[in-house]
């Protein structure tokens, strides 16, 4: 077979040869550069828009109370007193983007070995579950090796549990998708079981209530903005940034990374190359999941420290982690942005939203319509693409039939 | 007789942004020729023929069907015109049968709504007998061979009434025996008065079956020639712009220890059919050993063992005198093989990553390119920016990825890397497929080189040429087993013979 360069490719990527789909999406994505995730963000606050103003409200205030209520106006009067209602906000908004973060990275490193971890939900919940277990069995230990300890126990579980996803993939090639999703449903009837009545974790003192202990106060991690009672911004939120950073050096500067990225676009030439390609998918999938078994360590000990029946099926952090790795491309820089931006709108749409403004019943669900759009967007990425270039296509056409009508 | 002109192409231009992709080019074909279109990849002939076939507005010049001027908006203008092009990769639809894939969008029907299959099976019959494009109407597209499904795309382009058809690389994708069957389907048409516009850059072919021959020099038409009095020679001078060594200069082998020794070996293929069947030889070090054999004899899964990428049933591999056990590539890399893939796109290079990562391909994880599983990136930069400059690699820098450049250079990527290895046996599989005359001299030439440097290489080529012309020892493959060898000049036929498993038959 040839390959004739002739014309020049429509998209830089167009001549490439593609692999799964995962390989598919982010080959595409990079294709469009920083111009189509901020058009899908756009696009998609578009349509929320549009159904903000199908319920008779004006779209734009709706908007603005969002952006207040996240706390961003803080940029315009920046102080640390959280007495001050933006900067409270903007504490709480970056709470959320904390955890969003880790589920963003999770999904993301998984991406880059040319995998969908959809799991990250369940490994979330079994870092969840570790924390609580930890932090509460081993109460008046000496905080930093307690809290270590329980944030090192929880992030290997993760692992662990994504880690059987990555194996059966390796070793008889079933598909994460697949595994992942199996995989969630039995976290989440393991904290039915562990916070049920009599269930291992179920609060001691109180044995009729589904909920579990708090976890003791040498666990918890130290606030440093706002007040521990007041669900004050933990230090956990330096850990998350931090992991970005992590994520950014393990891909580009390290063999591990190397060996990931090159599975990930190419599992063939990786094996040519001397690459054992099995090794990778299970380790990528481990590491994804300690992203995300992380995230619940430091949720259960920043700032939830007990956790009931009834908050598991409420919690879809790990499924908001697919949307910010996909907005944010599977990078580092981009993960942390659409964290910031999910984050934003997670506690700006649940609070301080008058029925002015925007009907009460929509006010937390118009952050799932526009995850949901986002998702069907960056799903749509390659239409979105696809347009812009037939457009760059159509125009010399377009010229040059003018020029024939002129003459 | 003044010979009809069917179709003229007049000072057709076409600009994309940074490329002159054809420039002030005239094309005319006769009624009842065979007219080859000559180029090196990128020199234009496909645009020119997209422009043809209505994919692509020229920016400028015109096109004339039967004298009189044409503009074609898509493709189905140029049908109508009785224009009908057959590309390289096929558009069938698998899960159909031959004949509705031929009818598809002009079905006879039957009360009204109804495809009448026994029609459309009988016209497809008729169809393919007057031209001996011999294939089953009523067999399902996924059932039939590559050369079939080219018939049929033949065959839809004569359904929908072509008189000129445009064949681009048809043979790319053929066996030699299909390949000849093919020039004998063409010659018939040839014969019905159809007109036939063949691109390759192959000269052997383009002399065997065309009447005339145009050539296309980045984006200008060179010149157009009678096939008599043109020499393979003088095509490559005017496809490349320069004399071109068609022949590979080089002097007797002297080979000395053996480096590669592969005995008995067996090896099954995905579906865990043997496709490699007790083969058994050596390559010594500064000798070219060549395996000849049609596609799919086990050349593939051969190849896959000696580098690691397939567990042979059984048998031994050794290599520089010590045997390989439980072979994986990164042991058979470490064992001093390298290995030029026959599908550099698909495993030869990861076309995302820059050429700096593309090079380190094998050794990321080795100093100086890495330390305690820390990389180095300005260390693969360095190494790269000096290979590129050793191997002549164009279009781009360490930085640029590998997707972006030409086959011919990616496959220097390629090469550079494994040679820059220093390996004792070279594994080149199908080396310069696909790549065009100046590529090919270059790679040629480049291999001849590293057997003088006392490296032993096994070359595994689809193209009988090539291996004639490089390897010093030939070997036969068919069905997975070794059907002859032969040092030395041997004929062309003879080989061919064992290709097809002459000998074995004629044993019988």
């Amino acid at each position: 077979m040839t390959m004739d360069v002739n014309y020049p490719p429509e998209t830089p990527e167009e001549a490439a040869a593609t692999g799964t789909l995962a390989a598919r999406i982010a080959l595409k994505q990079r294709a469009g550069g920083v111009v189509v995730p901020v058009m899908t963000a756009l696009l998609a606050f578009l349509i929320g828009g549009f159904v903000v103003l199908a319920t008779g409200h004006n779209p734009l205030l709706a908007y603005r109370d969002i952006f207040n209520g996240a706390g961003l106006n803080w940029v315009f009067h920046p102080t640390t007193n959280v007495a001050n209602t933006a900067a409270y906000n903007l504490s709480q908004t970056l709470l959320q983007t904390t955890t969003l973060i880790l589920c963003g990275l999770a999904v993301a490193f998984a991406f880059r070995c040319g995998m969908f971890n959809i799991g990250g939900q369940g490994q979330y919940f079994i870092g969840l579950y570790v924390a609580n277990w930890l932090g509460y069995d081993f109460a008046g230990m000496n905080p930093v090796p307690h809290i270590l300890l329980a944030v090192g126990a929880a992030t290997l579980a993760g692992a662990l549990w994504a880690g059987i996803a990555g194996f059966l993939k390796a070793t008889v090639g079933a598909h994460e998708v697949i595994s992942t999703i199996m995989l969630n449903w039995i976290a989440i009837w393991i904290g039915e079981w562990l916070f049920g009545d009599g269930g291992p974790l179920q609060n001691a003192a109180n044995k009729t209530v589904p909920i579990s202990n708090d976890v003791a106060s040498s666990a918890q991690l130290p606030v440093f903005w706002g007040q521990k009672e007041l669900q004050g911004l933990h230090v956990g939120f330096f850990v998350a940034l931090a992991a970005l950073v992590v994520f950014w050096v393990i891909l580009s500067r390290t063999t591990l990374g190397y060996e990931v990225r090159a599975v990930g676009f190419n599992p063939d030439a990786a094996a040519y190359g001397g690459i054992n390609v099995k090794k990778n998918l299970f380790r990528a999938m481990a590491i994804s999941g300690a992203f995300a078994g992380l995230a619940g360590a430091l949720d259960m000990l920043g700032y939830l420290y007990h956790f009931g029946q009834s908050d598991i099926p409420v919690s879809s952090v790990g499924f908001l982690g697919i949307a910010v790795a996909l907005l944010g491309r599977n990078t580092a820089v981009g993960t942390g942005l659409g964290a910031l931006l999910f984050g934003a709108l997670l506690f700006g749409t649940t609070h301080g939203l008058s029925s002015n403004v925007i009907q009460p019943e929509l006010a937390g669900n118009l952050t799932y319509i526009i995850q949901g759009l986002i998702v069907l967007f960056v799903g749509a990425d390659v239409l979105i693409l696809y347009v812009w270039n037939t457009r760059r296509r159509l125009r010399p056409r377009a010229r040059a039939r003018a020029k024939e009508a002129a003459a | 007789m003044a010979e009809e002109i069917v179709l003229e192409m007049r000072s057709v231009r076409k600009e994309f942004p940074g490329v002159l992709a054809n420039d002030d080019v005239d094309l005319d074909v006769r009624r009842g020729e065979v007219h080859a279109l000559l180029g090196e990849n990128g020199a234009g002939k496909s645009t020119l023929m997209n422009i043809l076939y209505g994919l692509y507005h020229p920016d400028a010049g015109e096109i004339l069907v039967h004298g009189k001027p044409v503009a074609f908006a898509s493709a189905r203008d140029a049908i109508q015109a009785g224009i009908g092009m057959v590309h390289q990769h096929f558009m069938l639809i698998p899960v159909m049968t031959v004949a509705e894939n031929i009818v598809l969008g002009m079905e006879p029907v039957r009360d009204g709504v109804l495809l009448d299959e026994r029609a459309a099976e009988a016209r497809v019959r008729e169809l393919s007998g007057r031209f001996g494009l011999v294939v089953d109407p009523a067999s399902l597209v996924s059932a039939i061979t590559v050369g079939q499904e080219q018939r049929v795309e033949i065959l839809k382009a004569l359904f929908r009434g072509a008189d000129v058809l445009i064949l681009d690389e048809p043979t790319a994708v053929l066996t030699p025996q299909e390949a000849h069957e093919l020039f004998d389907i063409i010659r018939s048409l040839k014969a019905d008065g159809k007109s036939i516009i063949f691109i390759s850059h192959k000269l052997n072919e383009v002399l065997e079956i065309a009447d005339r021959i145009t050539v296309l020099r980045r984006g200008k038409k060179i010149e157009t020639v009678p096939r008599e009095g043109a020499t393979e020679a003088s095509l490559a001078r005017a496809m490349v712009g320069r004399e071109v060594l068609l022949r590979v200069e080089k002097t007797p082998a002297q080979p000395g220890d053996v480096l590669l020794a592969v005995e008995d070996l067996h090896v099954h293929d995905d579906r865990g059919i043997e496709k490699v069947r007790g083969v058994s030889f050596q390559v010594r070090a500064g000798e070219i050993v060549g395996i000849a054999g049609v596609d799919g004899n086990g050349q593939t899964e051969l190849v896959d063992a000696i580098t690691g990428l397939r567990k042979p049933t059984s048998g031994r591999i050794e290599v520089a005198g010590r045997e390989v056990h439980q072979a994986t590539a990164r042991r058979m890399l470490d064992a001093g093989v390298g290995h030029i893939p026959e599908d550099r796109q698909r495993r030869g290079l990861v076309l995302e990553f820059t050429i700096a990562e593309d090079i380190a391909l094998h050794d990321y994880a080795k100093a100086p390119n890495a330390r305690w599983g820390w990389l180095f990136p300005t260390r693969l930069v360095g190494r790269a920016a000096r290979l590129i400059r050793e191997f002549d690699v164009r279009g781009g820098g360490p930085l640029t990825r590998a997707g972006g450049l030409s086959g011919g250079n990616q496959q220097k990527v390629v090469v550079a890397r494994e040679i820059s290895r220093d390996p004792r046996v070279l594994v080149a599989a199908q080396p310069t497929r696909g790549l065009d005359v100046g590529a090919i001299e270059y790679l040629h030439r480049r291999i001849v080189a590293e057997r003088d440097e006392g490296r032993a290489v096994l070359l595994v080529s689809l193209e009988l040429d090539e291996i004639l012309s490089l390897s010093d020892r030939i070997l036969v493959i068919y069905e997975g087993e070794i059907a002859g060898e032969h040092a030395g000049a041997a004929s062309e036929e003879e080989i061919g013979l064992e290709m097809l498993g002459g000998k074995e038959r004629s044993a019988a």
